[in-house]
C-alpha cells in the first residue's frame, strides 16, 4: 500500500508540472497587454513601461514561468496586479463561499433529482411520471442567467422575501447567509438535478425488474420497503459518483451564477482577472483548481485500492 | 403532503424577513469592482467613487465646473504662471488623528510624482518641486506654466494621504487607505463589499449624517437596480438609460442625472499602421465627414437610449462654458455624404473595419450607426470585440473605426490634449497637426477661460474638420436612489458625494 501511494505521489510532480506550463502557455495566448489592460484610462508610456518592469512583463515568457513557479515552490503564488493582495489571500477569501455555495447546491439536487427519479420510476407511464420528466426537460434547458434574473424578481422585489443578491458567511450571520445563497445555490442545483433525476430515473427503472427486487417482494415486504431499502439502494451507486464528479465543478467557480448573484467566489474571481489581465491571480486559481481535481482523483484512487486489493498489484 | 407544506412554511418564514441594519447605513450599488484604493496606483472610475467618501482633495467642483476650496481654503497663482500658492484649511486630521498639514501636502504630492506605477505622475508632470512655506502654506513650482494643474488637484492628485500610514504600508496602502475624507476605512471583501463608517474628527462633520457606508459592486445592471427596488440598497450608479422609465414609475424611488463630463465618439484610424495607411480615412479628410454627415446623432439617440443621451460633436458637452457655439451640432445629410464622397474619388461601397466593445449599449449604437453610414456608402463591419481585446488593437492600430468614449475630466485640456496632440498616448487614429499641437500647448500656458476658449476655437476648427475622432453624444450620469435619501446633489463628474446627505428611517 505504501508502495502504491508512493508511485501515486511521485506521479504527481510531473502532473502538476505540466498543469502549471499548460496554464502559464494558455494565458500568453490571450490577446491583450496586460500592462495596457491594468492602465485603462490612463495610459501614459512611462507608466506603462514601469507597470512592465514591475511585474516582469518585459521579460521573456520562460524568464516570467521560472520566476512564478520559484514563487509557488516556495508558498507564494503571487500578488493581484489590480489589488496588490496576495493571491493566496484572495484564494483563501474566496474558496469557503464557493464550497458553501456548491455543497448547497448539490444537497437541493440530490433532495430534488432523486426524490423525482425514484417517484417517476415508480409510476412508471402515468401522469405523474409525464409530468416529472416534463419538469427535468424543462430544469436541463433554462439558462441559469435567465433562472437567476426571474427568481431575483420574485422572491426579493415582488414578494421582498429575501435579499436581491451578495453573500453572507455563516459564521457572520448565519440567517441571512442562507438567505443570500438559497436563490444561486437553487439554480446552480436546478440543471444539475434534471440530470439526477434522469439518471435516477433509468437506474431505479432497471433494479425494479431485477432478481433481488422480485425476491424482496416475494418475501412480503411492503412496496415501500422494497423501492427504498433494496431498489434505490443499489440504483444510487452511479447517482453518488455523478454528484461528486458534480462537485468538483461546482468547486471550480459557478461563473455566470456568481455574476447574476454577486457571489464573491471563485467564478467571479477568475472572471474578474481574466478581463483584467491579471494574469497572477488566474494562473493562481487555475492552479489550485487543478491541484484540487488531481488529489480528489487520487483520493478516489485510493479508496478503489482499499475496497478492492487486487488493484495493489 | 401537509407535512411538506408546513416545512415549507417554516423554511420560507425563516428565510424571509430583512436583517436589522442601522438606519444610518447607507449602502450603494457600484457597476464594477473597484480597482486598488490607492490614489496614487488607482485608475478606475469607479474607485473614485469610493474616494468621494474617504479621501478628502485640495479642491472639489461645483455643479458649474467651477473649483471650489476642500482642503485647501485658497490659492494663487504667479503672474509668470509658475508658482502656485496653496493655502490650507487648518485643523484638519487624517483619519488615524495625524494633522493635515502643509509637510503632509508635500509627501502626498511627492509620493504621486514618484511612487512606482502611480498614474498621476503625467498628471503632475508639470509640477517641478513642492515646498512648505508654513505649516498651512505649500508652493508648487512648475516647469513651465500650466492651467490644468488646479483641475488635477480636484481630482485623484489633490487627494491628501496620511504620511504616517503611506510610508508604513508602501505601495499596500490601497489595502487599509487612511485619508482625510468624511468616512473612515472599516473593511474591504474584494468583489463584495467595501464598508467606511463615519470619521468623528472630520473637518465638516457636523454636515455628515451618515454613520456608516457600504458599496457593493454588482454588475449586472439588472439586479442592481432589483437590489434597489426590493430595499437591500439604497442607491445605485449608472442605471441603464432604458431604465428610466421604469424608475421614474416607482413612487419609492429618484432619480438625479447630469450630463456627463466625458463623451462617446468614433475613433478612425488615420494613419495608424497598415490599417490606418491603408484605410480610407486617411484618404481624405471628406470621408471622415462624409461618415459624420451620414449619422444622425438624435435619431441614435432616440432609438438606442430612449432619447436620453445629449447628442455633441465636440470633446466637451454643449452644456460646458467651452463649447465652441461656433460649430453646432450638425444634422444629416446623406445626399452631401455621398458628395463628399464622390469628390474625393472614392469608389463605394467603402468597406470599414468597425471595432466596437463588448457590451450591450455599444453594440446597438454600432449598429445604428452601420445602417446610416450605409446609406451613405459605407459597409461598416462591426466587429465585437472584448474591452482589455480592444484597447491593445487600437493601440497598434488594428481597426479603421473603433466605438470609445472617454469619462472626461474637469478641465478640457483632459479631453483633447492626450487624444488629438501628435503621438500623444490616446491618440490612436495618428492624428498629428503642428498648429494643433501648438494651440494645445499655448491652451495650456493660458489662465483665462476666454483666453482658453478663443484658443479652443481654433483646434475644433482644425479638428472637428480633420481629426480622427467623430464625436457624437454624452451619456447621462444616471443616480436612482431611496425617496428616503434627502438633500442628494449630482455633479457632471458622476461621483456620489455623501457630506450632506439623509437618510429618513
Amino acid at each position: 500500500m505504501l508502495l502504491f501511494l508512493g508511485k501515486r505521489l511521485l506521479q504527481l510532480i510531473p502532473t502538476l508540472f505540466f498543469v502549471s506550463v499548460i496554464i502559464f502557455g494558455l494565458q500568453q495566448l490571450l490577446p491583450g497587454d496586460p500592462a495596457l489592460a491594468m492602465a485603462g484610462e490612463e495610459r501614459d508610456p512611462d507608466v506603462l513601461e514601469q507597470i512592465r518592469k514591475q511585474y516582469r512583463l518585459d521579460q521573456p515568457v520562460y524568464a516570467q514561468y521560472l520566476y512564478w513557479m520559484g514563487g509557488v515552490l516556495s508558498g507564494d503564488l503571487g500578488e493581484s496586479m489590480r489589488l496588490k493582495e496576495s493571491v493566496l489571500t484572495l484564494i483563501l477569501q474566496k474558496f469557503p463561499v464557493t464550497l458553501q455555495l456548491a455543497l448547497m447546491a448539490i444537497v437541493i439536487s440530490l433532495a430534488i433529482g432523486v426524490t423525482a427519479g425514484v417517484i417517476s420510476a415508480v409510476k412508471k407511464d402515468t401522469a405523474i411520471d409525464y409530468a416529472v420528466n416534463l419538469v427535468s426537460l424543462w430544469g436541463i434547458s433554462t439558462p441559469n442567467f435567465w433562472l437567476g434574473i426571474m427568481l431575483i424578481f420574485f422572491f426579493a422585489v415582488h414578494l421582498g422575501w429575501l435579499p436581491a443578491s451578495g453573500y453572507v458567511s455563516p459564521f457572520e450571520d448565519f440567517k441571512l447567509s442562507m438567505q443570500t445563497t438559497i436563490l444561486p445555490a437553487f439554480v446552480l442545483g436546478n440543471s444539475f438535478a434534471a440530470v439526477l433525476m434522469r439518471h435516477t430515473r433509468s437506474a431505479m427503472l432497471q433494479a425494479m425488474t431485477s432478481d433481488y427486487v422480485r425476491t424482496a417482494r416475494a418475501k412480503g415486504l411492503a412496496e415501500r420497503v422494497v423501492i427504498l431499502k433494496h431498489a434505490m439502494r443499489n440504483a444510487l451507486t452511479p447517482v453518488v459518483t455523478l454528484g461528486a464528479l458534480e462537485l468538483g465543478t461546482l468547486l471550480s467557480g459557478a461563473v455566470l451564477t456568481e455574476q447574476v448573484f454577486s457571489i464573491p467566489g471563485f467564478g467571479k474571481l477568475i472572471v474578474d482577472s481574466v478581463f483584467n489581465r491579471d494574469y497572477a491571480v488566474v494562473q493562481g486559481v487555475t492552479l489550485i483548481t487543478a491541484t484540487t481535481y488531481i488529489l480528489l482523483n487520487l483520493l478516489a484512487d485510493i479508496a478503489y485500492v482499499l475496497i478492492n486489493p487486487r488493484l495493489r498489484g | 403532503m401537509k407535512r411538506l407544506a408546513l416545512l415549507g412554511m417554516v423554511a420560507a418564514a425563516l428565510l424571509s424577513g430583512s436583517s436589522a441594519i442601522a438606519q444610518t447605513t447607507l449602502r450603494i450599488g457600484l457597476a464594477e469592482d473597484p480597482d486598488i484604493l490607492d490614489p496614487t496606483l488607482a485608475r478606475t472610475y469607479v474607485g473614485r467613487i469610493v474616494f468621494a467618501a474617504l479621501c478628502d482633495k485640495l479642491f472639489d467642483i461645483d455643479d458649474k465646473l467651477n473649483l471650489v476650496p476642500q482642503l485647501a481654503l485658497s490659492h494663487e497663482t504667479a503672474s509668470d504662471g509658475k508658482t502656485v500658492t496653496i493655502k490650507l484649511r487648518s485643523g484638519v486630521k487624517f483619519h488615524d488623528g495625524e494633522a493635515m498639514d502643509a509637510e503632509a501636502v508635500k509627501a502626498s504630492l511627492e509620493r504621486h510624482m514618484t511612487l512606482q506605477g502611480s498614474f498621476r505622475k503625467p498628471e503632475l508632470a508639470a509640477v517641478d518641486k513642492v515646498e512648505v512655506a508654513d505649516a498651512s502654506t505649500v508652493r508648487l513650482l512648475l516647469k513651465n506654466p500650466f492651467s490644468p494643474l488646479l483641475a488635477q488637484l480636484a481630482d485623484r492628485a489633490g487627494m491628501i494621504l496620511s504620511p504616517k500610514a503611506a510610508k508604513e504600508a508602501g505601495d499596500k496602502f490601497g489595502l487599509k487607505p487612511v485619508c482625510a475624507g468624511p468616512f473612515k476605512f472599516v473593511e474591504r471583501v474584494q468583489q463584495d463589499r467595501i464598508v467606511l463608517e463615519k470619521f468623528p474628527d472630520y473637518w465638516n462633520a457636523a454636515n455628515v449624517h451618515l454613520d456608516r457606508v457600504i458599496f457593493r459592486p454588482i454588475v449586472e445592471s439588472t439586479v442592481r437596480l432589483a437590489n434597489l427596488k426590493s430595499g437591500s440598497l439604497d442607491l445605485i450608479e449608472r442605471a441603464l438609460a432604458t431604465d428610466l422609465k421604469e424608475i421614474k414609475a416607482d413612487p419609492k424611488l429618484k432619480l438625479a442625472t447630469q450630463i456627463e463630463i466625458g463623451y462617446q465618439g468614433l475613433t478612425l484610424n488615420l494613419a495608424n499602421g497598415e490599417a490606418g495607411k491603408n484605410g480610407p480615412f486617411g484618404k481624405d479628410p471628406r470621408v471622415r465627414l462624409a461618415l459624420e454627415t451620414a449619422i444622425d446623432r438624435k435619431a441614435l439617440s432616440d432609438v438606442v437610449f430612449n432619447g436620453e443621451v445629449l447628442p455633441g460633436n465636440q470633446w466637451v458637452s454643449p452644456r460646458s462654458p467651452y463649447f465652441q457655439q461656433k460649430f453646432p451640432v450638425p444634422s444629416r445629410d446623406v445626399a452631401r455624404a455621398k458628395k463628399l464622397l464622390a469628390d474625393a474619388g472614392m469608389t463605394t461601397p467603402i468597406a470599414v473595419d468597425f471595432m466596437v466593445p463588448n457590451n450591450p449599449e455599444s453594440r446597438q449604437a454600432a449598429e445604428v450607426i452601420q445602417a446610416m453610414a450605409a446609406e451613405a456608402g459605407f459597409d461598416m463591419k462591426i466587429r465585437v470585440t472584448e474591452f482589455a481585446t480592444s484597447l491593445k488593437e487600437a493601440e497598434e492600430g488594428r481597426f479603421q473605426a473603433f466605438f470609445i468614449g472617454w469619462s472626461g475630466r474637469i478641465d478640457p485640456d483632459g479631453n483633447s490634449y492626450i487624444f488629438h496632440k501628435c503621438k500623444a498616448p490616446q491618440n490612436n487614429g495618428h492624428f498629428c497637426n503642428a498648429e494643433v499641437d501648438q494651440w494645445l500647448d499655448d491652451a495650456r500656458k493660458a489662465s483665462k477661460v476666454e483666453e482658453r476658449k478663443a484658443i479652443y476655437e481654433k483646434v475644433a476648427d482644425k479638428y472637428l474638420k480633420e481629426g480622427a475622432i467623430i464625436y457624437l453624444y454624452h451619456r447621462l450620469v444616471i443616480i436612482a436612489h431611496t425617496q428616503r435619501l434627502e438633500s442628494y446633489v449630482q455633479l457632471p463628474d458622476g461621483l456620489v458625494r455623501l457630506v450632506g446627505v439623509k437618510l429618513k428611517p
